[in-house]
């Protein structure tokens, strides 16, 4: 009954009973609507006396009118005496926490919607949300605002304001196999479709380049089958690709030159170092160059060894110790001495064009290989778009495109210990002056650093059930105990809350279908057959003009 | 609008109730309906709630007299004087009246005319009296020689019968008492249970 309403037959829930803007307001619900039919996280609208608000269930509560009417409950099997006491005797409640206001007058509708500042009076009437209303807050699909999902039960869109979303970073959070990597790809489809910025993924399971797939092990397109022209993919295993035959554009590889004592020191723990060996790493630095250590220490004998660790009075099990972990880094085909190409400045030619970048990591799905290659590619991507930044304050270039970077398991790089010392640290810090955000994506918020969720301009979280997860993800959001109940009880599948800077409201979606041929169709993806047919007619139209 | 069938006759008046005297003896409007009397200004409604036959002289009791007849209607034919000396009356709950052309359901500014005629309601006014049900408080509250709930209970059963859906007016009317009588569930409870 609820779905397929229009503004004008919407459904009437209650009256607004008492309440706070602080803690939400109560609303009694009418007899003919059952407590069963409602949900948290669904929208409602509260007309008040001067001006309309919307709100959020937010919780839903059984009350009865005389304690002892609960002791010697009346004879409920009879259907007559059980429809008179409902909303009366006993009654449904509400609690709706007041988001955004419109004023009653024609300043305050141009202007739209605003953070709500006070309450409805007593006994304002309650309706569920009209398509109209949702449409207001969340305004229609444009060159700006993409469609990300469904409010729950209901059939309108609600758009997220890309352009928005890409000036702060974001982050997208849930258990595993809650949709986290179906969400991701709708986004990164959202900033492709609308141009608004450029995304280099770091796809440390491959799946958001090519073909991805979905639990019930269906295959479902990434961005390069549906944007070929506007994505190109980068690898670090070639053979993996090519057995999962990918198309891909360039094979990355990373001479040893390129690594600097920093990525090291992050790899302190995947690589079992010690705090001395760190250390050390940055002595050896200092001997032999910051381009050519890490090679000649591997390919030190042993007495040179010797010889080395008695000069520069190392202690010989930190030099054991580091030896052991650099070695682990030999496993890994993509670091070679000396790199024929330069990957980073491959990369950023591509994203210079607004073609968008997706690295495989192929076989090296291992956190070490993972955060290496992050962060040294990362690292010198920022600096080329600081220096761009700095160059294009002085007036000498055009602004360079606005760039996210996508990274997964992001406690990896910006837990509290290290995320000071890692560029995605930094990037989460000082937002977009340079023009690069993040998009982190994660399924244990609570190992991020505080200082950096509270940096991320957009949450987008599916399910989650760790009490610190949920109270790090929700850290100074307004009304954080009342989405702390949403969010907990969202499904395990397609349900999403997303709050903060792109939304002016939170909201709870059913997050848009995304795999079959209708849903790809949407995205703006052409079938080879469309595809000829329209540039046939883009060169005719050429010659016409 | 034309009247219902004219019965009785006021006896005795005040502002929340009159009395009645049936123009034939055991004739008096079931327990719970309502009648209606009226003068030139007001139309009064009230709800029957007590309906008593007794001897019309006070000094002269009733006496069994059919030990050798053969029905009860027989003694009243051996004893036609009886039919004259007895009388039922019925009491009356003033719950509304119409002033002008405006219905309202509270008590009217003065009481019934002594000797105005008492009418039964015929169905569309009971319909139209009983659209609103702000007159129940008055037969909720009001405390009667007889348990005041049967009379409550009666007055909806006879009104339901006047509605196109007495099961809807019913649970309308069981809503609005559940209201009245939050604070009281064991008296809510024995009132519906007489009204379903």
């Amino acid at each position: 009954m609820m779905k397929g309403q229009n503004s004008e037959e919407r459904a009437r829930l209650g009256t607004v009973v008492s309440g706070s803007l602080n803690r939400g307001v109560e609303v009694k619900l009418d007899a003919s609507v059952s407590v069963e039919d409602m949900a948290v996280g669904r929208y409602v609208a509260i007309e008040g006396e001067k001006r309309r608000f919307f709100g959020m269930i937010t919780d839903v509560s059984l009350e009865i009118i005389d304690p002892r009417a609960a002791i010697t409950p009346p004879d409920i099997a009879d259907p007559f005496i059980a429809q008179v006491i409902t909303g009366t005797t006993t009654y449904g409640k509400l609690r709706v926490l007041p988001m955004l206001t419109i004023g009653g007058d024609a300043a305050s509708i141009l202007e739209g919607p605003q953070p709500a500042k006070t309450v409805p009076t007593h006994f304002s009437e309650v309706k569920l949300a009209s398509q109209r209303d949702v449409e207001l807050v969340f305004g229609a699909e444009d060159e700006k605002r993409f469609y990300v999902g469904t409010p729950l039960d209901m059939e309108t869109r609600v758009c997220l304001n890309v352009s928005e979303f890409v000036k702060r970073s974001n982050g997208v959070f849930g258990k595993s196999g809650t949709g986290k990597t179906f969400l991701t790809r709708l986004l990164l489809i959202g900033m492709l479709q609308k141009q608004v910025a450029v995304s280099l993924v770091f796809d440390m399971h491959s799946e958001y380049g090519w073909e991805g797939k979905t639990e019930k092990g269906y295959k479902v397109k990434g961005l390069k089958q549906l944007f070929p022209s506007k994505v190109a993919i980068f690898t670090l295993d070639e053979e993996s690709s090519r057995r999962r035959k990918v198309s891909t554009d360039v094979v990355v590889r990373i001479g040893y030159d390129e690594i600097e004592p920093e990525d090291i020191e992050l790899l302190r723990q995947t690589l079992n170092l010690t705090e001395a060996s760190t250390q050390a790493v940055y002595q050896l630095a200092r001997e032999f160059g910051d381009r050519k250590w890490l090679e000649t220490v591997l390919n030190l004998t042993e007495d040179a060894s010797k010889q080395l660790i008695s000069r520069l009075n190392i202690h010989d099990s930190t030099y054991r110790n580091l030896r052991r972990g650099l070695e682990n880094l030999r496993r890994f085909s993509f670091l070679i001495p000396r790199a024929p190409d330069n990957s980073v400045r491959r990369i950023l030619e591509y994203l210079d064009r607004g073609i968008n970048v997706i690295l495989e990591f192929g076989r090296f799905e291992d956190f070490a290989a993972y955060i290496l290659v992050a962060n040294l590619l990362s690292r010198r991507i920022h600096a080329k778009y600081r220096e761009n930044a700095e160059r294009e304050m002085g007036g000498e270039v055009a602004p360079s495109h606005p760039l996210v970077i996508t990274i997964e398991e992001a406690h990896r790089f910006l837990n509290s210990e290290v995320s000071a010392r890692t560029i995605f640290g930094r990037i989460a810090r000082e937002m977009r002056k340079y023009n690069v955000t993040l998009l982190v994506i994660d399924q244990r918020p609570s190992g991020i650093d505080g200082e950096v969720m509270s940096q991320l301009g957009t949450k987008i979280t599916c399910l989650l059930d760790d009490e610190r997860d949920i109270d790090s993800v929700l850290t100074g959001a307004a009304g954080k105990s009342e989405l702390k109940s949403v969010l907990s009880k969202l499904e395990t599948k397609q349900q999403a809350l997303i709050f903060g800077h792109a939304v002016p409201m939170p909201v709870v979606i059913k997050t848009r279908e995304y795999g079959s041929a209708q849903s790809y169709k949407e995205l703006g993806f052409l079938e080879a057959a469309e595809l000829k047919r329209k540039t046939e007619k883009d060169i005719e139209d050429l010659w016409a003009s | 609008m034309d009247d219902g069938q004219r019965v009785a006759e006021v006896i005795e008046a005040s502002s929340a109730e009159f009395t009645a005297q049936c123009y034939k003896l055991d004739q008096a409007p079931p327990l719970g309906s309502l009648v209606k009397t009226k003068d030139k200004h007001l139309e009064i409604y009230g709800v029957v709630y007590n309906v008593e036959t007794h001897s019309l002289d006070p000094g002269r009791r009733v006496v069994a007299r059919g030990e050798n007849m053969k029905s009860e209607d027989e003694i009243f034919r051996v004893n036609p004087q009886l039919a004259r000396l007895l009388s039922t009356d019925f009491k009356v709950l003033v719950v509304g009246h119409v002033q002008g052309k405006s219905l309202y359901h509270y008590l009217p500014p003065k009481p019934a005319s002594i000797h105005g005629f008492v009418y039964t309601c015929r169905l569309e006014e009971v319909r139209a009296f009983t659209q609103s049900l702000d007159f129940l408080s008055l037969l909720v509250d009001v405390r009667l020689p007889i348990p005041g709930d049967e009379v409550t209970a009666a007055c909806l059963r006879y009104a339901s019968q006047a509605h196109p859906d007495p099961q809807v007016f019913l649970v309308k009317a069981g809503k609005e008492l559940a209201c009245m009588l939050s604070s009281d569930a064991k008296r809510l409870n024995s009132l519906l249970k007489r009204i379903r």
